[in-house]
């Protein structure tokens, strides 16, 4: 059962399947079953796969045949962790949206933008890589703009057409690249194989980078962000931020800085300058905040800058952060981003000003809370600190100055986080939330599977390690400056 | 040849079944006509190598390919045009006897081989044309269309035909086998008449294909005709125009890539960003589409500039995904101006709620337009920037992708009032007749067919 093949396919029946479901509440069992139908799926490759530096469960099929385009996808150590992190958080995704109300349409467009996801992520071939790159943007657009609130239609708009820009300037590198490859062809390998001319490379960083650094988002490309992430429903903010972000970084680490050495070389300092002002600036905005999901928001766009600066610092300890990282952050934003959600269905808001003293009524939650704030902050024993660790060494390894600043990260997010959960959870509680409620069913499950998956992952982040370790020697190895 | 003469015959004998007041006949009739013709198509796939006629026409792959579009798509716009015509005019008959005439013009401008027959099938097609863009007698804006687009055809057709003389006079031929060995027999002593000449082909085939500083008869003529004819007019005579385009830059004047390219460039970026920032600015999804249209020419002009092995199969599958999401979204058009009298995009508020399969072709209809993967538009887009890479027009693909984002904010538009705003008339009265079901269906279908698996269309050319 490990044809990777069917595990790209059943996301797309699952979609088709619930676009024409009746009712809203079958759609949503047919969903949660079949999301852990994919996990049961998923299950084999995690078993057979052998944690060497090859690509495994290869699939490779003519596309269009007139322009050498083939349908390639495989895993690798990097690969397989991003998958396992899509597939895993779709469930739990989907369960957090039970006691809300969405339609049978919302499970039926996430499902889709789960292939496109699925198919970035496996991708050997890069026009296989774009069409599941724009795959994924279609339905999260919808979904962020149909169920979304506030000034939707305007934010996710440009949203849209900033993502969109980016990636079309990503097509014209991807045709200029596949022009120069013998065969003219869209292989990751030729491509990877490729020694292209020194100015070409000069281009062809930003052309990339630029792409990638909208989705993930890099300062300054991230000024769609806060917006979306505040306005899109809560199922729509833990896709972008748990999942989709993560293309931008698997990108860098699979199509930028492979295919264009060079280019890597010359402006890699640049980028990775840029992540870590990132860092700082949205650590310092977070801290200002009264929207607590607009504090969420700017708090992972300081991580992800701490991602991508590991990245680009491309040694092995940083780029095992990385993939460590993503995982990560993809488990506690999700956690983050429910708890929240919790808060607002009772209260109504999510001003910090008008909110404190939750944690009376509402104990379990105080403790989920605590859990998911400290994987998040990183503290020892959870899963952010592994990570967070490797990033900052491999930063040190290059320039103390680099892990210095990166390392504000750190001390800024407990800051903003302790200050989200004080003004929320502790002091006087309001008399008019005297009456809410705590956490109960389907809440209860996702929160303890993300407090687990927490805990377990920083107590055994080896596991996940040994996955990626000898991919990413070897990708290390062969990419020298 | 068969198709061509079929067509011709079924115009006459729709044309007495209109006389016979045997107007419920009419429809099923030239459906099947259409169908005999598409036949005789397929039955001389990979028949023809040599022109016919004394050289007059040629009915290879690339003719037969474009012209089983053409045939195709009009089936399409007629299948939408059953309670269509007779809702704005009494003699329904002159409608598909002058549509037929003016398709079977187009089948000649796929097919020629002389140019001769190139003016013929121009003038075939336009001249039917010119009467069913003015058949609303007494509505001001269709007459005003009418006279537009009549005075600007013959305008285009007066620099066509200079052109064609001009390059008789240099070469002594109308047989383009004829002209394109005097160009590779004469590298070096061509005649100044012949520069000229290609100049004003040009300017008269991109009057034709409405590209700019040609492009100011679009708006308004695809504005004033009645919505039906302003789906072929921006389908079938654009796809049948590029065909005749197409064949006379690969296959004749292809040696002279150096002198005409630095044209078309600039024409092709003004085009582009004339379309784009127009369509923009648009209120009415009618209008929206004329200028949309107007920037289409510009990305198919890329396939004339780059002229690479895929260029005939570029144009094909992107006149294909274009034609198809335009009979789509005027499909959707006509019946939501049917239902709310407006042309608007505010018209279309709330169609994703009460009317979901409409509002999801359309939606599909705007992505493929917009270039997004999995469906057809992307394939078409894809192919043809493909092709300008190979001749590293890197500046040009530059200026296509901005205008690919600037069009992604007017074709979302529409997605966006028919999502996200409610509906403004209470009550849904849209009724979406079988024959209209069916042509969105296929479009659907299609356009995602292609979309994923495109090489059933490219391994054609």
């Amino acid at each position: 059962m490990n044809n990777l093949f069917i595990l790209l396919l059943l996301p797309v029946a699952s979609a088709i399947l619930l676009a024409f479901a009746k009712s809203s509440s079958t759609a949503k069992w047919i969903a949660l079953v079949l999301s852990l139908v994919q996990v049961a799926l998923t299950i084999p490759f995690l078993c057979a796969f052998i944690p060497d530096a090859s690509v495994q469960f290869e699939q490779s099929f003519e596309w269009i045949s007139s322009l050498n385009i083939r349908f390639h996808v495989g895993l690798d150590g990097i690969s397989l962790p991003l998958v396992l992190l899509t597939n895993g958080l779709f469930p739990l995704i989907i369960l957090s949206t039970f006691s809300r109300d969405y339609k049978h349409s919302f499970y039926a467009l996430a499902s889709f933008m789960q292939f496109g996801l699925l198919l970035v992520f496996t991708a050997l071939d890069a026009f296989t890589f774009y069409v599941g790159w724009e795959a994924a943007l279609i339905p999260i657009y919808f979904i962020c703009a149909l169920w979304g609130e506030g000034d939707r239609i305007r934010v996710n708009l440009k949203f849209f057409i900033y993502t969109f820009f980016g990636s079309l300037l990503m097509l014209i590198a991807i045709l200029y690249l596949a022009q120069q490859t013998p065969n003219k062809d869209f292989e990751w390998a030729s491509f990877a194989a490729l020694e292209i001319g020194e100015n070409a490379q000069r281009w062809l960083f930003w052309a990339f980078f630029i792409a990638f650094a909208i989705k993930i988002p890099v300062f300054p490309f991230h000024t769609w962000q806060p917006d979306t992430y505040t306005n899109a429903p809560t199922a729509g903010t833990m896709l972008l931020a748990g999942i989709m972000l993560k293309m931008g970084t698997y990108g860098v680490i699979r199509w930028l800085i492979p295919v264009i050495p060079f280019g890597t070389s010359v402006y890699g300092t640049v980028a990775l300058v840029l992540c870590i002002i990132g860092i700082v600036y949205a650590s310092i905005i977070a801290f200002k905040q009264q929207n607590a999901k607009r504090l969420i928001a700017y708090s992972s766009i300081a991580h992800v800058g701490l991602i991508t600066a590991g990245i680009f610092a491309w040694n092995q300890d940083g780029l095992q952060g990385a993939l460590l990282q993503m995982v990560n952050h993809g488990i506690s934003v999700i956690g983050l981003f429910l708890v929240l959600d919790i808060i607002k269905s009772r209260t109504s808001t999510l001003n910090l000003s008008e909110l404190g003293g939750l944690a009376y009524n509402m104990p379990k939650l105080a403790v989920f809370f605590v859990i998911i704030m400290m994987g998040a902050v990183g503290l020892p024993l959870t899963n952010g600190f592994v990570g967070e660790f490797l990033l900052l060494k491999s930063l040190y390894s290059i320039d103390i100055w680099y892990a210095v600043f990166a390392g504000l990260t750190l001390i800024f997010g407990a800051v903003y986080m302790l200050r989200l959960f004080q003004k929320s959870m502790l002091g006087v509680l309001d008399s008019k939330y005297v009456n809410v409620y705590d956490v109960r069913g389907t809440e209860i499950i996702v929160l303890s599977i993300v407090s687990a998956l927490i805990i377990l992952l920083g107590i055994f982040p080896n596991e996940l390690l040994k996955l990626s370790e000898a991919s990413v020697n070897q990708l290390i190895q062969s990419i020298k400056f | 040849m068969g198709a061509i003469i079929t067509l011709s015959l079924l115009g006459i004998l729709v044309l007495y079944l209109g006389l016979y007041k045997a107007k419920s006949l009419l429809l099923p009739v030239t459906m099947l006509g259409l169908l005999l013709a598409l036949g005789f198509e397929i039955a001389a796939w990979n028949t023809g190598e040599a022109p016919i006629y004394n050289g007059m026409v040629l009915f290879d792959n690339f003719a037969l390919a474009f012209s089983i579009v053409c045939i195709f798509i009009t089936g399409l716009v007629l299948l939408l045009s059953k309670e269509y015509f007779s809702s704005i005019s009494k003699n329904v008959a002159e409608y598909y006897c002058l549509i037929l005439f003016s398709l079977s013009g187009a089948l000649m401008v796929c097919s020629y081989h002389n140019f001769a027959m190139l003016f013929v099938g121009i003038e075939v097609m336009s001249v039917a044309l010119y009467i069913l863009v003015g058949i609303r007698k007494s509505d001001f804006s269709s007459n005003e269309a009418a006279l537009k687009y009549f005075l600007m055809g013959a305008f285009s057709t007066g620099f066509l035909l200079f052109g064609i003389t001009l390059l008789y006079g240099a070469t002594g031929t109308f047989d383009i086998t004829g002209v394109k060995n005097y160009l590779l027999s004469n590298p070096t002593t061509i005649s100044p008449l012949f520069y000229g000449g290609i100049l004003l082909l040009l300017v008269g085939l991109l009057f034709k294909i409405g590209a700019a500083p040609f492009h100011f008869w679009t708006p308004d003529v695809y504005d004033g005709a009645p919505i039906l004819i302003t789906t072929y007019m921006s389908t079938v005579v654009k796809v049948a125009s590029f065909a005749g385009f197409i064949k006379l830059f690969s296959y004749v004047f292809a040696p002279l890539q150096d002198f005409w390219t630095p044209v078309l460039l600039v024409i092709i970026v003004v085009t582009l960003f004339i379309g784009n920032i127009t369509a923009m600015k648009q209120t009415s999804f009618k209008r929206m589409l004329a200028y949309s249209s107007i920037s289409h020419a510009g990305y198919m002009l890329f396939a004339i500039i780059s002229l690479g092995a895929n260029a005939n199969s570029s144009i094909l599958v992107y006149g294909l995904a274009y034609s198809l999401a335009s009979v789509a979204a005027f499909a959707g058009l006509i019946l939501v101006k049917r239902s709310h009298g407006s042309d608007q995009f505010i018209a279309f508020d709330g169609l994703g709620k009460t009317n979901p399969l409409l509002a999801l072709v359309i939606t599909v209809a705007m992505l493929s337009l917009a270039g997004i993967p999995l469906t057809a538009g992307f394939i078409g887009k894809f192919m043809l920037f493909s092709g300008a890479m190979a001749d590293y027009h890197v500046i040009l693909l530059v200026m296509a992708v901005i205008n690919a984002a600037i069009g992604i904010f007017y074709y979302l538009r529409v997605v966006v009032h028919m999502y996200f705003y409610p509906s403004t008339v209470g009550q849904d009265t849209l009724v979406v007749p079988v024959s209209f079901n069916v042509v969105l269906i296929i479009t659907l279908l299609l356009t995602v067919l292609v979309g994923v698996y495109p090489n059933c269309i490219i391994s054609l050319l």
